[in-house]
C-alpha cells in the first residue's frame, strides 16, 4: 500500500466507496443515456461525453445491491480505462479523501461474494468506513457470472 | 549516417516499390520473353537501385544488383533468351535485394548475409550454356542459404563484371530507341543494328551511333531526347508528396468530429430563422462534405497495391506444386480505403494461394479433364452500391461437396446427419469453418486447417462478407464484399421501442410502408414467423424490438418471468398472428365455448388460472409485443380493461360452479356473454382504428446474400454517421457494429445487419448449429432443425416440398405465353428468358404411370401454370408445379431416405407423405437444365 492514497469517494446504496483518484477522469452529473439491448444487465447505457462514447455501469447492480429507485438520477464517476472511458453510476458523490495507511484493513471475510471480490480493502475513517474498490476487477465484467464464492 | 537518414529512408521506400514492380514485370516477362518494353522497364528498375546503392555505399547490395543488371543487359540485347532458371535467378535477386533493404531499414547496414552464391548463379546464367546447366540442376542457390564461401571470392568475381558491357548509360533507359522508332525517325532494323554495336562494346550513346550510321540527323536525336525528358518528368510525378498514414488517420478522425458537429448544427439550424446563420450553416455543410470526401480520397488506394504481389505469389506457388497458372486481373484501379487495403491484404493472399493450391489441378489432370493445361486465376474488383466487390475465380476442379462434407464429419465439425441435410451451397461454405481442411496431406502451403475461417473472420471484421460458389469440375469463385471505408458511413436512422438505431446504407435495399388495411393484412404468419409478400416474393420479417428483446424490458422484472415464455414460444400454435383479428375473435369465442363446456361438466377449469388475463390466447395476443405499438389507442385500453373484467367474471363463474351453485354460475355466464360480445365489438373497432392509424415500416435489408425485412416503429432519416467502436463490455453483442453520436448529441447504436440476421435466424448459417451446441440454454424462436418449406403438388398428385430459401419467386404464367426454343420450354420473364421445367419430369417416375392420366386434376387456373422460380448466381429456372399448396415450417432433421433420384427424402407434412425435392442437386447435376424434357408441356398444350 502506498503511504498516503487519495480516494475519490461516492455513495452507493448508503455505502461509502472509494477509487484511487488518479484512475478517475472526471465526475459529472446525470447524463442522458442510450440503452444497449442485449447488453449485460450491469451496463445501463451509453453516454456521449464530448464526442467520446462511454459505457455506463450501474454500481448498484455491479455490487449486487438494491435496485435504484427510478426517480433518483445517478451521478457519473468516469474512470480511465485501457479501453476508453467507463462511467460508474453512483448515488452521490463524496469528497476526495486522503487516507492513512495504518487505517487500512483487508476486507472482512464475511462480505458477500461480489463485494468481497471487488473490494481491495477498508479504510477505517473517524466516523465511517471507506470501502476501497479495485477498479480493474470492477470493470472486468467477464468475471461477473459463474462465480460461486 | 544520421544526416543520410532521410535519403536512405526515401531510397528504401522507393526501392521497395520498384521491387514490387520488378516482381510483377519478371513474371510477366516470363510469359512474353521477347517484350522489349518489359525488359527495358526491368533493367531500368535494377539500374536505379544499383546506382543509388552505390551512391549510398551499400556495397553488397550494389554487387547483387550489379550481377542482376548484367544478366538483364544480356537479355535485353537479345544475347540470351529468358527461361525459367533465369527468371528464378532474377527473382532470387529481387528477394535478396529486398532482404538487404529490410536489413538496412532495421540496422542501417545491408546485413552480413553472403550473397556470393547468388552472384555466382547470376553470372553463370549469363552464358547460355550455363543457363542450361543450371536448368539441369533445379536447386538454384537461394539467397537465404548461407554458403561458407569466402567473401573474398565474391570480390574477385565482381570486378570482371564491372568491365562487362554496360551499354546504356543512365538516362538512356526510358529507351530513347523506342522513342525514335515510334516517332518514325529510325526503323526497327536500324535500331537493332545500333544496339548490337553498342553492346559489342561501342561506348558511345545510342543516338551518336545512329547519327554516325546515317540513320538520322542529329536534330532528331535532340528532339527525341527532349520528348524523353518530358515523359520522364511526368512519370516522376514531382507533384506527389508522401504523407504519414498516422497523419492521415488523425485528419480522418478530425473530419469525423467535424461531421458530427456539422450534423448537430444542421439540426439546430432547423429551429432558427436568422438567414445569415442559415446561409453559413449551408456553407459549412457543403465544405464539410467536400472536406470529408477529400480526406477520404487521400486515403484511397487502388487495390492493385495488394494485387501486384499476386503474380509472383502465384508463380512461385504454381511452380512448387508443379502447376501452370495464368493470372488475369480486371479492375486493378478500384480504390479502397488504406485501412481496408491493409486489412484485406492477408485474407486475399490466402484466398489466392488457396485457389492455386486447392483449386487449380495439375496440368495432366487438367488435360485429362479436357481443359487447357494452364489454369486461369481471375481477379476482379469493382464498385457496387458503395461497396467494393472482389472476386477470385479459378477454373479448377471446384469444390467437391461430398468430400467437404465427409471431411467436416471426420473432423467432428458437423454430424453426418447435418451433412446429409445440407444443401450444396451450405456445404461449400463449410470450408469457412474453423479447423476445416480437405487437403489430404499438410503441405507448407495449406492444409493445416487454419485459414479460411481466419479469412472469413478478418473480412467480416472490416464489415465485409465472403461467399463461395463452386461448380464441380469447372471452378470456384470466391466473392468478397467490403465497405469502401470504415470511418464515416451513410446510414439510415430508425426508431424502435423508443430508441434510435443506425442502419448502414450498405445493407439497405428499400423501404416499405404498409398503411391502413395493408398494415393489418400485409404481414402474414408462417408458424409464428412473420413474412411479407414483396412483389410476389416472400420476405421474412424481423421485429427489431423483438430481436433486440427491448420489448420486454419495459415491463417490471416481476412480470418479465410471466411473459417470457410467450415470447419464446412464438412458434407455438396457440400464438396468434399480430393483427390477425379474425383469429383473435375466433380464439375468444372458442374460449367462451370452453366455459360452456365447463359448466356442462365436460372440462375442468381452475379459477386462479382463469383469472389471469394474459394466459388465454386472446390475452397473449393482446399483450404480445407486436400489439405494443397500438397500446396508445383508446380502443386498445378499453379492450384491455374489458378483457380483464371478462376474466374476473370467468373466475367468478368457476368459483360458483365449484361451490355447487350451478344456477348462479349460469346466471353469471349470461352476463359473461354480454361482456364477451362487448369484447368482440371492441376488437372490431380496434381493427378499424388500427387500419386507419396504424402503419408498419419495413426496412428491407440484405445480409450475406439474403434479404429480410426489419420492422421498425419509425424510419427517420439518412445521415452520415461516424462509426465509433463500442467498449469492450459490449463487444460481444453481434447485433451492433458500433455506436455513433446523432445530431442531437445522443448516442445511437449502429446495427450490424449480419449479426442481427444471424440473431433473428434469417440466415441459417451452416455451421451455427455446431457452434451453438455449447450455448443450448439460449432461448430461441424455433428449434434448430426447423426449416421453412414450400409445399406443392407435382403432376402425379404427389406432394413435394423444397426449402423456401431456394425459392426466389412464385409466379403464374398464362399457358399461351409459354414458348419453345429448340428442346427447351421457356417463358419471357422480366426481360429475359426463363427456362421452364415440369417438376415431375425432374425425377424418375415412381409408378408405372397408373394415375398419370386420370389423377392429374386440372390446376385451379386451367389457363395458367404455377411456377416456382429458383435463381442461383444469375441463372434462373422455373419449376412448373401442379399447384402451390402451402408454406410450412417443419422439423427436417429425420427424413425417410429417398426412394428415387432427385429426392432428398420424405417427410410427413400435414399428415401426408411429402418428398423433399433435391433442387440444388438436380441443378448441379445438370438434370434441370440439360436434357430435353420429354413430356413437359407438349402433351398438355
Amino acid at each position: 500500500m502506498a503511504e498516503k492514497q487519495q480516494f475519490s469517494t461516492f455513495y452507493v446504496d448508503k455505502l461509502f466507496f472509494g477509487v484511487e483518484v488518479e484512475k478517475v477522469q472526471e465526475v459529472i452529473r446525470y447524463q442522458e443515456m442510450t440503452r444497449v439491448p442485449l447488453a449485460p444487465p450491469v451496463v445501463t447505457g451509453l453516454i456521449n461525453l464530448r464526442g467520446q462514447i462511454v459505457t455506463a455501469i450501474d454500481m448498484r447492480r455491479r455490487l449486487d445491491l438494491r435496485e435504484r429507485v427510478e426517480a433518483d438520477l445517478p451521478m457519473n464517476v468516469v474512470i480511465r480505462h485501457e479501453d476508453g472511458a467507463v462511467s460508474l453510476l453512483v448515488d452521490e458523490i463524496g469528497d476526495v479523501l486522503e487516507t492513512e495507511e495504518e487505517t487500512f484493513e483487508l476486507p472482512p471475510g464475511t462480505l458477500s461474494g461480489e463485494a468481497q471480490e471487488l473490494t481491495r480493502g477498508v479504510y477505517k475513517l473517524k466516523d465511517t468506513l471507506l470501502i476501497a474498490l479495485d477498479t480493474d476487477k470492477l470493470l472486468n465484467l467477464a468475471t461477473t457470472p459463474a462465480r460461486g464464492v | 549516417m544520421d544526416g543520410m537518414d532521410d535519403i536512405v529512408k526515401e531510397f528504401i521506400v522507393e526501392s521497395t516499390e520498384n521491387l514490387d514492380q520488378l516482381d510483377r514485370d519478371l513474371v510477366e516477362l516470363e510469359k512474353d520473353p521477347s517484350s522489349k518494353d518489359l525488359l527495358a522497364e526491368i533493367f531500368r528498375a535494377i539500374h536505379t537501385i544499383k546506382g543509388t546503392t552505390g551512391f549510398l555505399g551499400f556495397q553488397k547490395l550494389e554487387a547483387v544488383a550489379h550481377a542482376g543488371e548484367n544478366l538483364l543487359s544480356r537479355l535485353r540485347d537479345g544475347l540470351l533468351l529468358l527461361n525459367q532458371p533465369i527468371t528464378s535467378g532474377l527473382l532470387a535477386m529481387v528477394d535478396a535485394v529486398r532482404m538487404m533493404l529490410a536489413s538496412i531499414e532495421a540496422t542501417g547496414s545491408d546485413g552480413d548475409q553472403d550473397y556470393s552464391a547468388l552472384i555466382d548463379t547470376l553470372t553463370r546464367l549469363q552464358n547460355p550454356e550455363a543457363a542450361l546447366e543450371v536448368k539441369a540442376s533445379p536447386a538454384a542457390p537461394k539467397p537465404k542459404r548461407k554458403r561458407t564461401r569466402k567473401s573474398a571470392r565474391s570480390k574477385q568475381e565482381v570486378p570482371p563484371q564491372e568491365a562487362a558491357p554496360n551499354p546504356q548509360p543512365e538516362g538512356e533507359d526510358t529507351s530513347i530507341g523506342q522513342i525514335l522508332v515510334q516517332s518514325g525517325r529510325v526503323t526497327e532494323a536500324q535500331l537493332t543494328k545500333a544496339l548490337n554495336q553498342q553492346s559489342a562494346g561501342d561506348p558511345r550513346h545510342l543516338g551518336e551511333i545512329l547519327v554516325e550510321q546515317g540513320a538520322m540527323p542529329p536534330e532528331g536525336v535532340l528532339e527525341a531526347l527532349h520528348s524523353q525528358k518530358d515523359i520522364r518528368s511526368s512519370t516522376l510525378s514531382s507533384n506527389n508528396i508522401r504523407v504519414d498514414v498516422v497523419q492521415l488517420d488523425k485528419l480522418m478522425n478530425l473530419v469525423g468530429e467535424l461531421v458530427l458537429a456539422r450534423n448537430q448544427i444542421l439540426q439546430f439550424s432547423t429551429s432558427q430563422k436568422d438567414s445569415a446563420f442559415l446561409n453559413t450553416t449551408q456553407r459549412l455543410n457543403l465544405i464539410t462534405t467536400e472536406l470529408q470526401e477529400g480526406v477520404m480520397k487521400a486515403r484511397m488506394q487502388p487495390i492493385d497495391n495488394v494485387w501486384n504481389k499476386f503474380p509472383r505469389v502465384v508463380r512461385d506457388l504454381a511452380m512448387s506444386c508443379g502447376k501452370k497458372v495464368r493470372v488475369e486481373m480486371e479492375g486493378k484501379e478500384t480504390e479502397l480505403d488504406k485501412t481496408i487495403i491493409e486489412a484485406i491484404k492477408d485474407p486475399l493472399t490466402h484466398l489466392v494461394r488457396n485457389s492455386v493450391d486447392h483449386g487449380i489441378e495439375t496440368p495432366d489432370k487438367r488435360v485429362a479433364a479436357g481443359k487447357p493445361a494452364e489454369g486461369r486465376l481471375f481477379l476482379r474488383a469493382f464498385h457496387e452500391g458503395g461497396q467494393v466487390n472482389i472476386e477470385i475465380s479459378d477454373d479448377g476442379a471446384g469444390i467437391n461437396v461430398d468430400r467437404v462434407k465427409r471431411k467436416a464429419v471426420e473432423r467432428g465439425l458437423i454430424t453426418s446427419e447435418q451433412a446429409s441435410r445440407m444443401t450444396a451451397r451450405e456445404a461449400e461454405n463449410l470450408i469457412f469453418l474453423p479447423g476445416f481442411s480437405t487437403a489430404e496431406k499438410v503441405t507448407n502451403v495449406s492444409g493445416r486447417g487454419v485459414g479460411m475461417d481466419v479469412v472469413k473472420t478478418n473480412i467480416e471484421k472490416t464489415g465485409g462478407m465472403v461467399d463461395v460458389q463452386s461448380t464441380q469440375g469447372l471452378g470456384t469463385t470466391i466473392k468478397v464484399k467490403i465497405p469502401l471505408t470504415l470511418a464515416i458511413i451513410p446510414a439510415l436512422t430508425v426508431t424502435s421501442a423508443g430508441e434510435r438505431y443506425a442502419i448502414p446504407q450498405i445493407s439497405l435495399l428499400e423501404l416499405v410502408r404498409l398503411e391502413g388495411n395493408e398494415a393489418v393484412k400485409g404481414i402474414e404468419m408462417i408458424h409464428g414467423a412473420p413474412v411479407y409478400r414483396l412483389r410476389g416474393r416472400l420476405l421474412p420479417l424481423v421485429y427489431l424490438d423483438r430481436a433486440l428483446r427491448v420489448d420486454l424490458k419495459k415491463d417490471a422484472p416481476a412480470q418479465g418471468s410471466g411473459r417470457q415464455p410467450t415470447e419464446n414460444a412464438l412458434g407455438h400454435r396457440s400464438e396468434l398472428l399480430a393483427l390477425d383479428f379474425d383469429a383473435a375473435r375466433n380464439a375468444h369465442r372458442a374460449w367462451r365455448d370452453k366455459i360452456r363446456n365447463f359448466l356442462d361438466g365436460h372440462v375442468d377449469l381452475d379459477a386462479k388460472a382463469a383469472e389471469r388475463n394474459d394466459k388465454c390466447v386472446l390475452g397473449q395476443w393482446l399483450y404480445s409485443p407486436s400489439m405494443e405499438q397500438f397500446r396508445y389507442l383508446p380502443e386498445m385500453k378499453q379492450l384491455e380493461s374489458s378483457h380483464t373484467e371478462l376474466h374476473e367474471q370467468t373466475a367468478k363463474i368457476i368459483r360458483l360452479k365449484n361451490s355447487g351453485d350451478t344456477a348462479g354460475a349460469e346466471r353469471e355466464l349470461a352476463m359473461l356473454h354480454v361482456m364477451s360480445e362487448h369484447v368482440v365489438s371492441l376488437l372490431n373497432s380496434l381493427q378499424r382504428s388500427i387500419s386507419e392509424n396504424g402503419a408498419v415500416s419495413i426496412v428491407v435489408l440484405q445480409a450475406d446474400g439474403n434479404q429480410f425485412g426489419l420492422i421498425v416503429d419509425e424510419v427517420n432519416d439518412t445521415e452520415e454517421i461516424v462509426v465509433k467502436p463500442l467498449g469492450k463490455h459490449l463487444k460481444g453483442i453481434t447485433a451492433f457494429a458500433g455506436a455513433t453520436i446523432m445530431g442531437d448529441g445522443k448516442v445511437a447504436l449502429i446495427l450490424d445487419i449480419l449479426g442481427l440476421a444471424h440473431r433473428a435466424r434469417v440466415i441459417s448459417e451452416s455451421h451455427e448449429p455446431v457452434v451453438r451446441e455449447g450455448a443450448a440454454s439460449c432461448p430461441d424462436f424455433s428449434s434448430e432443425d426447423q426449416e421453412t418449406l414450400l409445399l406443392f403438388l407435382a403432376r402425379d398428385d404427389g406432394r413435394m416440398a423444397i426449402p423456401l430459401s431456394l425459392v426466389t419467386r412464385l409466379e403464374e404464367f398464362p399457358r399461351t405465353s409459354i414458348e419453345r426454343t429448340g428442346d427447351q420450354t421457356v417463358v419471357q420473364y422480366r426481360k429475359s428468358i426463363l427456362p421452364l421445367v415440369h417438376v415431375s419430369s425432374l425425377v424418375p417416375e415412381r409408378r408405372q404411370k397408373p394415375r398419370q392420366s386420370s389423377a392429374s386434376p386440372p390446376s385451379p387456373q386451367s389457363g395458367k401454370v404455377q411456377v416456382v422460380v429458383h435463381s442461383n448466381g444469375g441463372q434462373s429456372i422455373g419449376l412448373i408445379v401442379e399447384r402451390i399448396l402451402d408454406i410450412v415450417q417443419e422439423d427436417v432433421s429425420n427424413p425417410q431416405p429417398s426412394t428415387r433420384e432427385g429426392i432428398k427424402g420424405s417427410l410427413v407434412i400435414q399428415g401426408r407423405v411429402t418428398e423433399i425435392l433435391d433442387l440444388e442437386g438436380l441443378i448441379s447435376s445438370g438434370a434441370a437444365f440439360g436434357a430435353p424434357q420429354p413430356a413437359t408441356l407438349e402433351a398438355r398444350s
